[in-house]
């Protein structure tokens, strides 16, 4: 229990019930990750009505190449592997390996943003061409912007599992946890995203 | 995993400031956020009535003589906002659910305390920016809906303050939502079941699953809106090949489950105030929390009954029908469940039972309303007139507004040890019931012989209509003078309340008045039966 009062030393002495409590910052994470899967929920529902109602204009362009965004499907996919490698190495007190899938993990989200750009640059519509342009490039861009929001996190506690005064160890696990849990998440999304928008 | 306590945090807490100035701190106290809330959410409902004013004098003559027309129109888009972002969700959850839930799950605070002061702080700002938003050139005038195209085609600056401003307010509102289903979920004292909590607790519970579900969804919408106005993208805009009924089918899912965070906690208060004055237990408790699980669950698949007239297909039309008229069902089972309650019971006609009185008879006509306008013929009729104003009004204001002012004479004691002074609660009580129904009973009728909403100008044969309404504005502007008399002098030289005034039995009640900073001196009670009056009352006492 949180306390917000110090001159309660006897009290909280005497007091049998809650003075420790149940960790319940993943649970807190969790409901704060479901309310963000439905600002996807809502683009994808909005996306696939365009897609039925809203016919494109002649000679718009909405066919999309297939290798980059495999590639990284295939990259998301590997890292979310590398992460929870990064968490294995840290239950077991080995904060070197883990620190260094933690740094792989996040070199590997930052070759997807960079073949993200890349796929932006080359592709033949801008944002305003036409709705299915805005629509990818809202989709795949709030996207992007979780991804470069958990690289950066990641990067963070990879400072963090430092061997010599780092805060992250195989005692308080939370920090990791969270990252992980919420890099899943947003992998999990890019598969969603990848079916929708470039298989389906 | 465990948590124990941090000492270097705890001497931190030590040091936050003493008195009213913690009221105006980075508080992590409960109480005081909950306080903050309510203050914060009251001056902005005095400005949003203000508003309201503005336009009931505007509305006394069929010209637009007292503003001009856009005016008018950024007024009504401003007071909605304000009425329903600013005062209605942030009290009605935010105020009550903080300062009641960690009593009513026996624990010292909110299971986040520090998510629940920025929850609060991001408020203030967002409310002056909102305020703000109307003095800069071209205002926001698209209505408290911001339905494009119109909020895409008027002047935009307004606009775009309107929806940073709302988006902040939503995520207010989902970092209080997540707060409040971890506290009710895992911050419940040891021994405490669920279908031990009071009703309120289950309010919460199921409003905030609403807030988490579809809060989210309004802030993904509003994003497109301002891509739609700042990149000059299309997604709603058909010029450009977009679809407008995407934005109405995307915000009504977010605004109808908004109708419900606004009414479920209204609905866990009432059924709070009302056995402690009526000296009876809660009748019905399981139907009560098999209602509100309903109301959640069905409230989520009604959205398009909004959009009726925008084109929508026929199986749509049935289904949405259907679904809202089953929400009649757990509706009416809270209504018959708080008569029942009454019914017999030894009732004390004071300020916070007459109010929850005046909630009951005003929700059911509201009710009534909404259940006929689900009827696609009759809806299509009275579509965007007064009807819907007046039915809309009639649940916020007449219900979940009563019920604000109910439960402020109800906790009252609680939170300042003093009384609120009876006559002039009582005063107040005959103010905003008379004036409440003058004002909006008439636009039934308005509405009905095709009065349109909005529109600063109407045909002059509904002038004397609209200005019993408008007397009825005047009332219920005049009906807050004694309430704000009342809160002053109380605070300053009122009686003292004692610890349990009302003889109240949920745990709330047993501890000081005011509380003390962690809510109990000793151990959390451990209270199995809040409702149990008329049978434990000499051995709890």
């Amino acid at each position: 229990m949180t306390t917000l009062d110090s001159s309660k030393e006897i009290q909280k002495n005497n007091s049998e019930v809650n003075e420790t409590h149940e960790d319940f910052r993943m649970f807190g994470l969790i409901t704060f990750l479901i309310a963000d899967g439905m600002t996807f929920a809502g683009f994808f529902a909005a996306y696939l009505t365009y897609k039925a109602v809203n016919p494109l204009p002649d000679g718009a362009i909405y066919e999309l190449e297939l290798p980059i965004p495999t590639l990284n499907t295939i990259l998301l996919l590997v890292s979310s592997a590398t992460f929870h490698k990064a968490g294995k190495a840290l239950l077991k007190d080995k904060n070197s390996d883990s620190q260094k899938w933690l740094f792989f993990t996040a070199f590997l989200g930052i070759i997807f943003l960079i073949c993200q750009l890349f796929e932006y640059f080359h592709l033949p519509f801008g944002l305003t061409d036409n709705l299915f342009a805005s629509t990818f490039y809202a989709l795949t861009g709030f996207h992007g912007l979780h991804v470069t929001l958990g690289t950066l996190m990641i990067l963070i506690i990879a400072w963090q599992s430092r061997i010599n005064g780092g805060r992250l160890t195989s005692q308080n696990m939370f920090p990791l946890e969270a990252v992980e849990l919420y890099w899943h998440f947003v992998d999990g999304i890019w598969v969603v995203l990848f079916i929708i928008l470039y298989l389906l | 995993m465990t948590i124990s306590i941090d000492p270097q945090k705890t001497n931190n807490e030590s040091l936050q400031p003493k008195g009213w100035l913690r009221y105006f701190s980075f508080s992590l106290d409960h109480k005081v956020i909950g306080i903050q809330y309510l203050v914060c959410g009251f001056l902005f409902y005095l400005i949003g009535g203000t508003l309201a004013s503005a336009i009931r004098i505007e509305l006394a003559s069929p010209m637009s003589d007292f503003m001009p027309r856009d005016v008018y129109n950024q007024v009504l888009t401003l007071h909605g906002t304000i009425m329903i972002f600013l005062w209605i969700v942030p009290v009605v959850n935010g105020a009550f659910g903080n300062y009641l839930i960690p009593f009513y799950v026996g624990a010292r605070d909110m299971a986040f305390p520090r998510l629940n002061a920025v929850a609060f702080w991001l408020i203030p700002p967002s409310g002056l920016m909102l305020v703000a938003s109307y003095f800069v050139e071209g205002a926001a005038q698209a209505g408290w809906t911001a339905y494009p195209p119109l909020s895409i085609t008027t002047p935009q600056s307004g606009q775009i303050i309107w929806i940073l401003s709302v988006l902040l307010l939503g995520g207010s509102s989902i970092f209080g939502g997540i707060n409040f289903i971890a506290t009710i979920i895992k911050l419940r004292r040891p021994g405490l079941k669920l279908m031990q909590l009071p009703m309120y607790c289950w309010a919460m519970l199921g409003t905030s699953l609403l807030v988490v579900l579809s809060t989210p969804v309004l802030a993904g919408t509003l994003i497109l809106l301002s891509f739609d106005i700042i990149a000059n993208t299309g997604f709603f805009n058909p010029v450009l090949g977009g679809n407008v009924v995407v934005y109405q089918h995307l915000f009504w899912f977010y605004s109808h489950p908004a109708v419900y965070i606004m009414v479920l906690p209204a609905f866990g208060l009432v059924s709070e105030i009302l056995p402690v004055h009526a000296r009876k237990p809660l009748f019905g408790y399981t139907t009560m929390v098999f209602s509100i699980m309903g109301i959640v669950v069905l409230g989520l698949v009604v959205w398009a009954h909004h959009m009726f007239t925008s084109g929508t297909p026929p199986w749509m039309r049935l289904f949405f029908t259907i679904a809202t008229a089953f929400i009649a069902v757990p509706t009416g089972i809270k209504f018959f469940n708080w008569v029942a309650t009454l019914w017999g019971g030894k009732i004390s006609i004071n300020s916070a039972m007459l109010f929850s009185c005046g909630f009951i008879i005003n929700f059911v006509f509201g009710g009534i309303t909404g259940v006929a306008l689900a009827q696609v013929p009759f809806d299509i009729h009275v579509h965007d007139t007064y009807f819907v104003v007046a039915h809309f009004h009639y649940i916020v204001y007449g219900g979940t507004v009563f019920i604000i002012f109910s439960s402020i004479y109800h906790w009252f004691p609680k939170v300042t040890g003093k009384m609120l002074n009876e006559k002039l609660g009582i005063l107040h009580f005959i103010f905003t019931f008379i004036g409440f129904n003058l004002c909006f009973a008439p636009q039934h009728w308005l509405g009905l012989n095709g009065m349109p909403r909005r529109v600063a100008e109407y045909d002059p044969q509904f002038q004397f209509v609209n200005q019993i309404s408008s007397l009825g504005a005047l009332l219920m502007a005049i009906s807050t003078i004694p309430f704000l008399i009342n809160v002053f002098l109380s605070v300053r030289n009122g009686k003292n309340a004692g610890d349990n005034p009302w003889n109240a039995l949920t745990p709330e009640w047993l501890t000081s008045s005011p509380p003390p900073v962690e809510n109990w001196e000793g151990e959390a009670p451990l209270v199995e039966e809040p409702y149990g009056y008329g049978k434990e009352i000499s051995e709890q006492k």
